[in-house]
């Protein structure tokens, strides 16, 4: 996925490049919530950047703050290089958006729905309406059901619905708040694949997750939010390539694998049922293997272990993945 | 997404070789003042989206069985041999007519529905009209669609104010319809005891029926501004029908005698005043006077509210 922003000569260069910036944006909820603290974001053009952050860690709300649904307490955010919320009608057509799940008019047909969105929207024009809407439904594979009554649909197809109001019109941003979430595992193969696509048309794609594989799969860069606060943002590559990898041994004599690690000079090595792992050193691999072996340790298995974005996590906030109160 | 659009806006992104990966910080035109009548497209869609709703039907539906009850019941003590009696509650002389002639069934029943049924169905419609569309999430999706938070609430409270006219239509549809049916048509008696003709009297039926719809423009205004409080429709219209209750008592406290000309349904029955001959205005303009005030106080709240409140449901 790094093509995409390879293919975006200027994205390097001057700030004026990037569709999202925030600077020191803060949201502290009515009831006393502080959400969002200091947020310092940068989204370059042509990426696809993932936002990722346990429950509650502020994700949505940073998301409702881009796109003027609330205001912040302080601070700023620009995006398409206007300030939000106050150049939300210039802004937002550029943008399409699914925020916390979908949300749809029971009673209408999918098909409905979507032509009320685009009616909402004042720069969208009403001759070629159906079109799109045909088009945007055809896109997330709903045209079979684009009759159907709203209500009728499934929680995954309600969410492909969301994504179709979101493709209405050409887009610059899409800002997608968890959009595989209830899809079967055919259908987050499908979001990624359109993902893949509308940021091989140049579309910039900010896309939230708690799901880790999700990102590293599909995102060319990726922020880490922990309760409320960015822990560390930039290429996805470099956010895992900062841990190192960690070697693994498998053997039924896990013991004597150990020892030998040991002496041949291996880090932190830890036995695990037949498991031996350890921070792997600086020279020929080949060689600790060849160590092993004339030990007499039968080893099953021999390789490093890259390092996740759950480990780059981890490593980052000094704590699991979980809730914060 | 660079596929060629026809309605990709303005020469600023045209001119542009990539438009979608081109330099953000000069934006499209998007924001350029699109046509009015794109504006009326969301006005078709909200107007088309309210009727469609069953339980805006339903609420049509109850106000239509109004007339046909108090006609059928009408008929049915008449043709016991009794007089017609001035029980019913149906507004002044109205009642006692309708057996000489089906258009008073007109008058009787906007007299009937206007202290309760119908304010009551404006009520469920203005209260649910933004806090429904929160309490389903909608709402987040036309602000980022971006229908304008201003431009959202003005389509809604003409929604609110055209469902005020239809239902008073239908009222009086129906009446007119089952006045025809079950009582004989011809010349009237108005008020003032002068006689007019029939086409004459379905004249100041219209124009009655737009004095009564007009008469819930105050509490459409107001339940407007409820709806922006809160993120559920249910509690919007619980609340919106509350005041009406609370606020119709008062209107009839004799304690209470000096904020009653305040109150939005005081000059209410005025459109009775549309039946005398000449037809006595100063009640009528006051009650005009009147919603018009509501509706300028309660629709500025309802603006303030709305254009600064934090949109999180
Ligand atoms: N409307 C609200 N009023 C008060 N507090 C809120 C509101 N919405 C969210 N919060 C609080 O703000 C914090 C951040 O919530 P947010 O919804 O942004 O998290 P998130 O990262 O999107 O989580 P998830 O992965 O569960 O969607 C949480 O502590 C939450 O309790
Ligand atoms: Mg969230």
């Amino acid at each position: 996925m790094d093509e995409a922003s390879a293919a975006e000569p200027d994205s390097a260069r001057g700030t004026g490049d990037d569709v999202i910036r925030t600077r020191a944006l803060t949201k502290r909820y009515r009831g006393g919530q502080l959400a969002v603290d200091g947020l310092d974001l940068t989204v370059p053009a042509g990426s696809v950047f993932g936002f990722l952050g346990p429950n509650g860690s502020g994700k949505t709300t940073t998301i409702r703050m881009l796109v003027g649904l609330i205001e912040p307490t302080s601070g700023t955010a620009r995006v398409l290089g206007r300030p939000m919320p106050r150049s939300t009608r210039a802004v937002l057509p550029h943008v399409g958006a699914l925020i916390e799940g979908p949300a749809l008019y029971g009673f209408l047909s999918g098909r409905d729905n979507l032509l009320r969105l685009d009616a909402a929207d004042p720069t969208a024009d009403p001759r070629t309406r159906r079109t799109r809407a045909a088009a945007a439904l055809d896109r997330v594979g709903l045209t079979a059901a684009a009759g159907k009554k709203a209500k009728a649909y499934s929680l995954g197809m309600k969410q492909r619905l969301g994504l179709a109001a979101a493709l209405l019109r050409p887009r610059r941003l899409l800002v997608l708040d968890e959009p595989t979430n209830g899809l079967d595992p055919q259908g987050m193969r499908e979001i990624r694949t359109l993902v893949r696509e509308l940021a091989g048309d140049g579309t910039t794609v900010f896309l939230s997750s708690h799901l880790l594989d999700e990102i590293e799969q599909v995102c060319t860069h990726v922020a880490v939010m922990a309760r409320g606060r960015l822990v560390t943002q930039g290429p996805v590559g470099t956010l895992a390539a900062g841990l190192r990898g960690r070697l693994v041994v498998t053997t039924p004599d896990a013991a004597d694998a150990a020892r030998v690690l040991k002496e041949q000079g291996v880090g932190d090595v830890a036995a695990d049922g037949d498991r031996v792992t350890g921070d792997p050193p600086d020279r020929d691999l080949a060689e600790l293997n060849t160590a092993l072996v004339t030990a007499g340790v039968r080893v099953r298995g021999f390789g490093v272990e890259r390092a996740s974005l759950e480990d780059a996590f981890m490593a980052l906030t000094g704590e699991g993945f979980d809730v914060a109160g | 997404m660079s596929r060629a659009d026809p309605e990709t806006e303005g020469t600023a992104r045209t001119a542009r070789p990539a438009a979608d990966t081109g330099p953000v910080t000069e934006p499209a035109g998007a924001g350029r003042a699109p046509s009015p009548l794109r504006t009326l497209g969301l006005l078709r869609s909200e107007l088309s989206t309210t009727f469609r709703r069953w339980r805006t039907l339903a609420l049509l539906a109850v106000l239509a069985a109004v007339p046909v009850l108090v006609g059928i019941a009408v008929r049915i003590q008449t043709g016991d041999g009794q007089q017609s009696g001035r029980g019913g509650g149906g507004g002044p002389a109205f009642l006692t007519q309708v057996t000489h002639n089906g258009l008073f069934l007109v008058f009787t029943a906007l007299a009937a529905t206007l202290p309760f049924f119908l304010p009551l169905a404006v009520g469920v419609v203005a209260g649910d009209a933004v806090a429904g569309e929160a309490n389903a999430g909608t709402l987040r999706y036309l602000l980022v669609a971006p229908a304008g938070r201003t431009r959202l609430l003005v389509v809604k409270y003409a929604t609110t104010t055209a469902f005020c006219l239809v239902a008073t239509l239908v009222v009086a549809l129906s009446a007119l319809a089952v006045g025809a049916l079950l009582f004989p048509l011809g010349d009237l008696m108005t008020i003032s005891g002068t006689r007019i003709t029939f086409a004459d009297g379905l004249g100041r039926a219209l124009l009655i029926a737009l004095a009564v719809a007009v008469s819930l423009t105050g509490l459409a205004a107001l339940g407007l501004f409820v709806s922006t409080l809160t993120n559920s429709g249910v509690a919007a219209m619980a609340t919106t029908v509350g005041l009406l209750i609370t606020v119709q008592i008062t209107d009839q406290l004799p304690q209470l005698h000096a904020i009653q000309p305040y109150l939005f349904p005081h000059y209410w029955l005025s459109f009775a005043d549309l039946m005398r001959d000449p037809v006595y205005w100063d009640d009528l303009v006051k009650n005009l006077q009147l919603q018009a005030l509501y509706a300028a106080v309660f629709g500025s709240a309802a603006w303030a509210r709305f254009t600064t409140k934090d949109v999180t449901a």
